[in-house]
């Protein structure tokens, strides 16, 4: 489990490319810091019995057979785009 | 100073399902934009992922064909990053628990390109893997002058990615693995590997190290390679640059670089720095798998691999060992030739048509075998014309022609074209005594020992027959006449 310490809440702004004021970032990083402390008293429970798991329930092989059915079409996939054009959801140029 | 080039490969297949990876989605290539997409490969809240159980058993078999170990169980995971091609700001992946681990891709002679197939440094290597496994496509993205659109028709696309060990040592020998491993990919039926059509690309991973020293270069990254040629030039080019800046002192550092096929130069994308932290965790919307009745299934799909088919094929049919390379090397024509072969009498010989005759047909059509006119069951017909001697060798070729430009079967072009080889040996006689008594010099030459004798009344019985005549009888009746 991460120790307070461990959250860079600027760092994590950058990857999520939200943009923080100096004044925001030292909230967040007072408010999620208690919020990992809380989450710091799972360490205290006796986890020696327990087995790793990947998954909180013990479930495994939930799948479906591969059977195509369409769904939205161009128009509807489309109906909430701020830009279109082409039938082409239109974002800011972007390259990597 | 002598250098030592390491390239590892990340490869993406494309699986061919007939619906998407975590919806139902269809999946197909040249769709009108955005027509195949639901709530969940849109990424709208509150969808739901649900694996495509055909997908998994895919990779399973590819995991199999290629000797890896399956893992008993696996999961996946969220890989975090922003960018409009994945709306949901992360791509469902594999990342500590793939689906298949280790493994291995031989290289065969043939996959090598033809340039260097007489030079390999390393026959019957085998490329060792690190892991395949199994995560979406992203949507595809179209730059334009001052926007990108982008199409989610693609998202949500099964993908398996393969990555090698840091084990192929030339462009050659890169060049050799993606040739294999698409044949391997067509032989079990889990995708259709075509790279112009992005359902395989590949990113290399290439440093280039003094002899001398142990520790690997710096490890750079080329992207946006679209054709298994691209590859080798892009990893020449690349190899000549490093070498190059390593000669003049210069350091390298770690980096993504682009391939620009045009030009053939590779550029600069982005440095360290720049790098991804994806975040990755388990996807609480997925449940584990368990591979215990996935090998099962599997198993029973595992196809006769080419190593196993060229071996067999040399057993089988007898036909030597550089004909079954080229034969299996292809699936289809494999399949053509055993149809064709099925029954013949001598399947070197239909084996000789098919790579001869029928090879270049096709080529100088610019036809594959999967769309040839002459079906395997009328290639084999034409064979066996020959064999029982209805027609010549030579006539065999005109009607083959005929058969490749029209698709008429042998026979039929036999008949109308009235070609049939004469091998009735009581009219042929006739035709021999007949030659004997209008040259009686030649024939008193043979006897008296001038074999060549023989060619000019063997040429005679040809006239009288039209050319009809099986030359082969025509000869040994002469012979037998004269001499007895
Ligand atoms: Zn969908």
């Amino acid at each position: 489990m991460a120790k307070t310490a461990d959250l860079d809440v600027a760092y994590v702004a950058k990857l999520a490319r939200i943009n923080l004021t100096e004044a925001e970032t030292q909230l967040f990083q007072k408010q999620l810091g208690s919020v990992l402390e809380y989450v710091e008293k799972l360490r205290g429970v006796d986890v020696s019995q327990v087995e790793a798991s990947a998954h909180a329930v013990p479930m495994f092989d939930v799948f479906r057979e591969d059977e195509p059915r369409d769904w939205f079409t161009a128009k509807e996939a489309l109906s909430n785009a701020p830009r279109q054009a082409n039938n082409l959801f239109i974002v800011t140029k972007v390259i990597e | 100073m002598s250098y030592i080039t390491t390239i590892g490969l990340e490869v993406h297949v494309q699986l061919k399902t007939r619906s998407k990876m975590f919806c139902a989605c269809p999946v197909e290539f040249g769709a009108e934009p955005n027509s195949h997409t639901c709530p969940t490969c849109l990424g709208l809240p509150g969808a739901l992922p649900v694996m495509n159980h055909e997908a998994v058993r895919m990779t399973v078999i590819t995991g199999l064909m290629l000797g890896c170990d399956i893992a008993p169980t696996s999961k996946f995971d969220r890989k975090n990053y922003f960018y409009p091609d994945m709306p949901k700001n992360y791509q469902i992946s594999q990342y500590d628990m793939p689906l298949c681990e280790n493994g291995s891709v031989p290289l065969h002679d043939l996959a090598y390109p033809k340039d260097a197939q007489k030079t390999i440094a390393t026959p019957d290597k085998e490329v060792h893997l690190v892991r395949i496994h199994l995560e979406e496509d992203v949507a595809k993205s179209f730059h334009f002058e001052s926007s990108t659109g982008i199409d989610f028709n693609r998202a949500g696309t099964p993908l398996m990615e393969i990555v090698t060990q840091p084990a192929i040592n030339s462009p050659e020998e890169a060049f050799a693995f993606l040739t294999s491993l698409k044949q391997l990919l067509i032989y079990g039926a889990v995708s259709d590997a075509d790279m112009e059509k992005g359902q395989l690309r590949c990113d290399c991973n290439v440093s280039v190290r003094p002899e001398a020293q142990a520790e690997l270069g710096a490890k750079i990254e080329i992207k946006n390679m679209n054709s298994i040629s691209g590859v080798r030039r892009a990893l020449a080019y690349e190899i000549q640059r490093q070498t190059g800046a390593l000669e003049r002192g210069e350091k390298l550092r770690q980096e993504t670089r682009g391939w620009d096929d045009a030009i053939g130069e590779t550029f600069l994308m982005r440095t360290k720095e720049s790098a991804h932290d994806y975040r990755y965790f388990p996807d609480p919307d997925l449940v584990p798998v368990k591979s215990e009745m996935l090998l099962e299934e599997a198993r029973a799909r595992i196809p006769e691999l080419p190593r196993a088919k060229r071996t067999r094929f040399v057993e089988q049919y007898q036909v030597s060992s550089y004909d079954a390379d080229v034969l299996a090397d292809d699936l289809e024509l494999a399949r053509y030739f055993e149809t064709a072969a099925n029954g013949a009498k001598k399947p070197k010989n239909v084996a000789n048509w098919i790579l001869n005759d029928l090879q270049s047909a096709l080529s100088s059509a610019s036809k594959t075998i999967s769309d040839c006119p002459i079906p395997p069951e009328a290639l084999d017909e034409l064979v066996n014309l020959i064999e029982s001697g209805k027609i010549s060798g030579k006539q065999a070729k005109e009607v083959f022609a005929e058969m490749f430009a029209s698709g008429k079967p042998a026979t039929k072009i036999v008949k109308e074209k009235g070609i049939e080889q004469l091998s009735d040996t009581g009219e042929i006689e006739a035709f021999c005594d007949q030659a004997i008594t209008a040259n009686p010099k030649p024939a008193a030459d043979f006897k008296a020992g001038n074999a060549a004798s023989l060619n000019f009344l063997k040429g005679q019985v040809m006239k009288l027959s039209k050319g009809k005549a099986n030359p082969q009888l025509a000869g040994e009746i002469l012979e037998r006449k004269l001499k007895g």
